[in-house]
């Protein structure tokens, strides 16, 4: 349970509000429960708030793991 | 006094105010002899050889105004598509509304001008209209009622009847635009991605059937989407249908709206999409013909007719990892989820 | 429609030869759960179990909040949509969910008090621009969807609105995951752990498990390399005989979690007993809004509600355990189908008999036999 999807962050309208960005679809958020957002970190998003965001290292490395599984193919 | 800026109770009562209000406003936006007579029915020309046809569409929308169109126009594509869909030529159209008390005239000027376009970009004339205003709070806003005549030419024939197994399943653009809009506007979802498909498809058919393929027929899949069209052709046919996942053509934006609110893309509604059953051998011309027109650039196959079993589902998906799933029947509308 | 580079056929088909590989040195054949309705769902989207060897089934539990939430929770909310000046606002989710006598897509249609909102906030902005009105917000969910129903509460008491309440009927995941782990009756040997409740709760959470009742877990996201990288590496752990927690979606989850989100819900918020359908109490396992908050606690407004109806003869709480696949239930697919729902087990989408209904029942036609099923 829990549909939450990543968005970047584009715009900080308040203290607690910001418009984040995906493919050009844009909504605006609540950062309550992640103050610490900047422009242009990618949030999950999760019923209209940010619940955390998406760390790009661990990002690079999970799709770079992905891209050396499906290189490697089938294992001998 | 000057003219009032929203629709009065008596604008509906046959009198003054409504005369005023169709030749003011109606009349000049839908410009044609017939309508001008202002009889009470439409007398019409005769119709052009071949088979008539006849529909009738009702049409409510939340937002009425959103990103690529508004009620009047997505009322007249509404019935040209119908037609179209049954291989006719739409030929002319009646436009009953009822407004609510309150309506801005604005927003109505803005309906009256999108079925004025859609019309005209159709080809087709608004030659018999009615208006009735109910009291505020009894409306939303404005319903929209059309129906519509056509003519499918000699020769021409198009029915599930003809599907036959080996058949290729080709959509004609990008999946889930409109309804993608509708519930982006809805929850205050926006950005540029966004718009609307509506369109009047005459065009369009007429560039696929004339390309010479075998065309089996045609439908286009408004509410439900593809999913529910398909599953309404299968299961009117008896035969059973495999979409691609990997083929279906979906936007990035909708992509992302569905991702947002939940939802699946194969069950959000187009208005200006066909989806079309041709045979095996003319999968390819076909495509060709519909990219060959502007309302058709995203046209792709989406899969192919089988033989009926029953005991698999009507419908199914082949996954982008070969497995296959079935595509049920939608239970109801599509709501938004969080799980 | 391609999937993203997490959804990749060529590392998805390259992970399921892995498993079948890794599965073969397998002493005996294993069951793992996934407590997840968003994980349910997507497994069933991508045919993933189709790609599992024999030996490797995969089970959903508990992990739908909708299917778990008591009749008797629906009831109250169609009494409050009843209620003078009272709009509910709901999650979708909730809205064909059957009660104990009607829906809330029913109740809607009967009093148009009942609005469907993305997000707990669209319903604090309905109560801020009536304020004769009470909002009350159905809080369901779980540990990703509370933090964002406690600070709408704490935006609308920032803001003044004081017509803005909330049913709980939240749960907490740790103690139906404790339960299953020690009921004899559930045979697991890995869990699946729910990606975005993890973003808010941390991977250490899941530690009992491996510590206390030699379950393995792995933290997954829902792309179908993340689930197909976690049952991997549960194979691994039940090859070795080493459970663990792998956290495997490191991009969002860590061992902390959002410690932020999580005060939030602890202003607002105190663990309470609370009833799973199917499953029955469980302590500690739901949310209640703290005394101090009485005022913005809807189940204390005092509406009458009928005594609660729990459909007969259906055996939820044996397939939330993940004892019994649906199909054993006598009424799966007579009595019970998605379109007339008897039990939890189908009301959502994401519950397992529907998901099963949907994307399990049917033979794939014989001509081409990849995988069966569909």
């Amino acid at each position: 349970m829990c549909l939450a999807v990543p968005m970047r962050l584009i715009e900080r309208r308040d203290e607690f509000l910001g418009v984040v960005e995906a493919e050009g679809v844009q909504r605006e958020v609540s950062l309550m429960l992640h103050p610490e957002a900047q422009i242009g970190d990618y949030l999950l998003i999760h019923a209209g708030y940010a619940i955390g965001a998406v760390d790009e290292e661990e990002a690079r490395i999970t799709l770079e793991l992905l891209k050396q599984v499906a290189e490697a193919g089938e294992p001998q | 006094m000057r003219k009032p800026a929203r629709i009065l109770l008596g604008h509906g009562g046959g009198g003054r105010l409504t005369h005023e209000l169709v030749g003011d406003l109606f009349l000049p936006a839908f410009a044609n002899p017939v309508l001008a007579t202002l009889s009470d029915s439409a007398l019409l020309p005769e119709l052009p050889p071949g088979r008539p046809a006849f529909t009738t569409d009702a049409f409510v929308v939340d937002p009425p105004v959103f990103p690529g169109g508004d009620l009047g126009y997505l009322a007249v594509c509404g019935t040209v598509n119908d037609l179209a869909m049954a291989g006719a030529r739409p030929l002319w159209l009646s436009l009953a509304m009822i407004l609510e008390e309150g309506l801005e005239m604005a927003l109505l000027e803005t309906f009256v001008a999108g079925a004025r376009r859609a019309a005209a970009e159709a080809g087709v004339a608004i030659v018999a209209g009615d208006t009735k205003v109910v009291p505020r709070g009894k409306g939303d806003r404005a319903y929209a009622v059309t129906s519509g005549v056509g003519v499918v030419p000699p020769g021409r024939e198009l029915g599930d009847h003809l599907i036959r197994p080996g058949d290729a399943v080709l959509m004609s653009g990008s999946l889930g635009e409109h309804g993608a809009a509708i519930m982006a506007a809805r929850h205050s979802l926006g950005g540029p991605a966004l718009a609307s498909d509506v369109a009047p498809l005459a065009g369009l058919v007429e560039a696929l059937l004339g390309c010479g393929a075998a065309v089996r027929a045609l439908h286009d899949p408004t509410r439900g989407g593809v999913a529910t069209t398909c599953n309404e052709v299968a299961r009117r046919s008896g035969l059973r249908m495999v979409l691609e996942e990997s083929a279906l053509p979906v936007s990035g934006g909708v992509a992302s709206v569905c991702e947002l609110l939940g939802l699946d893309p194969l069950y959000v509604a187009c208005e200006g999409r066909l989806v079309a059953w041709v045979a095996r051998d003319a999968a390819g011309q076909a495509v060709e013909a519909l990219r060959g027109h502007p309302l058709g650039e995203g046209a792709a196959r989406i899969g192919s007719v089988e033989e009926g079993d029953p005991h698999a589902a009507p419908l199914a998906l082949r996954t982008a990892y070969g497995t296959l799933r079935p595509l049920d029947v939608l239970a109801g509308a599509e709501l938004p989820r969080i799980c | 429609m391609r999937p993203g580079a997490y959804g990749d056929p060529a590392a998805v088909q390259a992970l399921a030869a892995r498993i079948r590989r890794a599965a073969e040195r397998l002493p005996r054949p294993v069951t793992f759960m996934e407590v997840c309705g968003t994980h349910t769902h997507a497994i069933a989207a991508a045919g993933l179990r189709r790609l599992l060897p024999a030996n490797v089934r995969l089970i959903s539990g508990p992990g739908c909040p909708v299917c778990v939430t008591p009749v008797g929770y629906v009831d109250t909310a169609e009494a409050l949509a009843r209620r003078p000046r009272t709009l509910v606002c709901t999650f979708g989710d909730l809205m064909r969910v059957p009660s104990s006598r009607a829906s809330l897509e029913r109740v809607q249609a009967e009093t148009g008090a009942v609005r469907v909102v993305y997000s707990p906030r669209d319903a604090v902005l309905l109560a801020r621009d009536d304020p004769g009105q009470t909002v009350v917000f159905l809080g369901i969910g779980f540990e990703t969807t509370v933090p964002t129903v406690a600070a709408a509460l704490a935006e609308a008491e920032a803001a003044g609105v004081g017509n803005f309440l909330v049913l709980s009927g939240h749960k907490v995941m740790p103690p139906p995951l404790r339960a299953l782990a020690a009921d004899p009756e559930v045979r697991l040997h890995g869990l699946l752990c729910p990606g975005h409740v993890s973003v808010i709760i941390g991977a250490r959470a899941y530690r009992f498990l491996p510590a206390e009742f030699a379950l393995g877990c792995a933290v997954v996201g829902f792309a179908p390399t993340d689930v197909l990288r976690g049952v991997l590496a549960l194979v691994e752990q039940a090859v070795a005989g080493r459970p663990a927690v792998a956290n495997l979606y490191g991009r969002v989850v860590s061992d902390d979690g959002n410690r932020t989100a999580w005060a939030l819900v602890e202003r607002f918020f105190e663990p309470a007993g609370a009833v799973w359908r199917g499953l029955g109490e469980i302590a500690g396992s739901g949310l209640a809004l703290r005394p101090q908050w009485r005022a913005r606690d809807a189940s204390r407004l005092g509406v009458e509600v009928g005594d609660a109806v729990e459909p007969a003869g259906c055996r939820c709480g044996e397939v939330l355990k993940g004892v019994i696949d649906p199909p054993a239930c006598p009424l799966f697919a007579t009595a019970c189908d998605p379109g007339t729902p008897v039990g939890a087990c189908m009301v959502s989408s994401e519950g397992t008999c529907a998901a099963w209904y949907r994307h399990e029942r049917l033979a794939v036609s014989p001509a081409r036999g990849e995988g069966g099923g569909a």
